[in-house]
């Protein structure tokens, strides 16, 4: 497995490897939003947490299409199906690794960003925080996704349509937690059901991801 | 006995291609499959491989013993050679990958990113793979594509070592590789296709 993962970091690092466009796009987006709202602070700090939200979210579908569809172009699937590994283990790593190449540096550029959004000032700490809690779905159930759309042609737009609504609970707790950490309001109920959306899925996806890439592979 | 099929029946697409197959293979035997385009030789040693189910039949012998090369290597272009070699020997749990360079001459090119080798380099340094898999079993599909002759004999070379050691190997080629191996007819195997109904009966 720590073979798995350090080859698909390696890959994100070398030439073409797509690290850092999930991050280019987060920023970019979000330094778009002031131009097309408009420079008042008091609107800008109100949205900021779900605008911020939104961005990652794209952020993490941008490279979501490559995570699979490379390893099934070159063979790399067929043969690790066919390896010691278990399926499951194996897109269980693929997904940790888009999470460490893609979910991490998101989480760690927020606050940054924030800046540009006027975030008030006890939001910085609950916008990592719920951010941090909830990528790693995003992740996850973009792996599913991915599995499932693998060895079509360009599925890379179905990609998007089927992962999108499976985003809709994770987006609606994060980012609530973030409006609520940045307003200073109680809080425990959404950060609680984020963090059992990302468990859950991180504990039972994997296995429909697997489940699906078997039947892709025939 | 290292591998055994009994009454096997694959489908590829829903329709079925092979049928009533058995055949088996003892440790230190090759087998060379043979018949023409279509007959479904890829699907049969997919369905080894445990990528497929078969339709029905049995295989027996072939759980994670099985290594298979199929006519895409799972090379990353910008990992080098050792790098990709590598990876696979982890994954397997076997080994070092010194042997592996040897046998197929990977030496001089163990640091050039396998993006930048020929096709027929690319293609040794595939099945070099086999031998850091420490897997008994072969399942070669067309593994001489793009090999030149003194390739093709090193090729041949690293299978005849294979068999001395007690493995055995399933090849799907086209070429003579100069093996004393049995040869596995697969034409008188080819699945009759179900009688279609009358659809256009129906309308007269």
């Amino acid at each position: 497995m720590r073979a798995l993962l350090v080859r698909d970091l390696k890959l994100a690092f070398r030439a073409g490897g797509g690290f850092g466009l999930g991050l280019a796009f987060f920023l970019i987006v979000t330094v778009l939003v002031p131009f097309s709202v408009g420079p008042q602070s008091d609107l800008l700090s109100t949205i900021a947490p779900g605008v911020l939200w939104l961005g990652a979210l794209l952020a993490c579908l941008l490279s979501l299409d490559r995570l699979l569809a490379l390893d099934w172009e070159d063979g790399t699937l067929d043969l690790l199906a066919t390896a010691p590994l278990p399926l499951e283990a194996a897109v269980s790593v693929k997904a940790l690794a888009h999470w460490l190449t893609t979910g991490l540096p998101l989480v760690l550029a927020a606050p940054v960003l924030g800046v540009l959004l006027s975030l008030p000032g006890p939001g910085y700490l609950w916008l990592v925080v719920s951010l941090a809690l909830g990528t790693p779905a995003l992740s996850v159930v973009g792996t599913f996704g991915a599995a499932l759309t693998v060895g079509l042609k360009r599925g890379g737009l179905l990609l998007s349509l089927l992962v999108l609504p499976l985003y809709v609970p994770t987006l609606i707790f994060g980012a609530e937690v973030a409006r609520r950490g940045a307003a200073g309001m109680e809080l425990a109920t959404p950060l609680l059901m984020l963090a059992g959306i990302t468990l859950g899925t991180a504990a039972l996806l994997p296995f429909a991801s697997a489940a699906v890439l078997r039947v892709n592979l025939r | 006995m290292m591998l055994r099929v009994q009454d096997l029946a694959i489908a590829r697409g829903g329709l079925p291609v092979l049928d009533n197959l058995s055949f088996a293979l003892e440790p230190g035997q090759a087998l060379i499959l043979r018949g023409p385009n279509g007959i479904g030789k890829t699907t049969l040693l997919r369905t080894l491989a445990g990528l497929q189910p078969p339709l029905h039949g049995l295989i027996e012998g072939a759980d994670e013993r099985v290594a298979y090369a199929a006519h895409s290597d799972g090379l990353k272009p910008t990992l080098t050679v050792t790098e990709n070699l590598q990876f696979w020997a982890r994954i397997f749990g076997a080994g070092t990958i010194d042997a592996a360079l040897e046998a197929y001459d990977l030496h001089g090119l163990a640091e050039r990113p396998a993006g930048s080798l020929s096709a027929g380099q690319k293609r040794r340094l595939g099945l070099a793979r086999l031998l850091v898999t420490g897997r008994p079993i072969w399942i070669l599909d067309e593994p001489t594509v793009s090999l030149d002759t003194s390739a093709v004999a090193m090729f041949a070379g690293a299978v005849r070592d294979h068999l001395k050691r007690g493995g055995s190997a399933l090849i799907a080629t086209h070429i003579d590789l100069g093996l004393d191996a049995e040869v596995l007819d697969l034409a008188p195997f080819r699945a009759t296709l179900p009688a279609l109904d009358d659809f256009d009966g129906a309308f007269t």
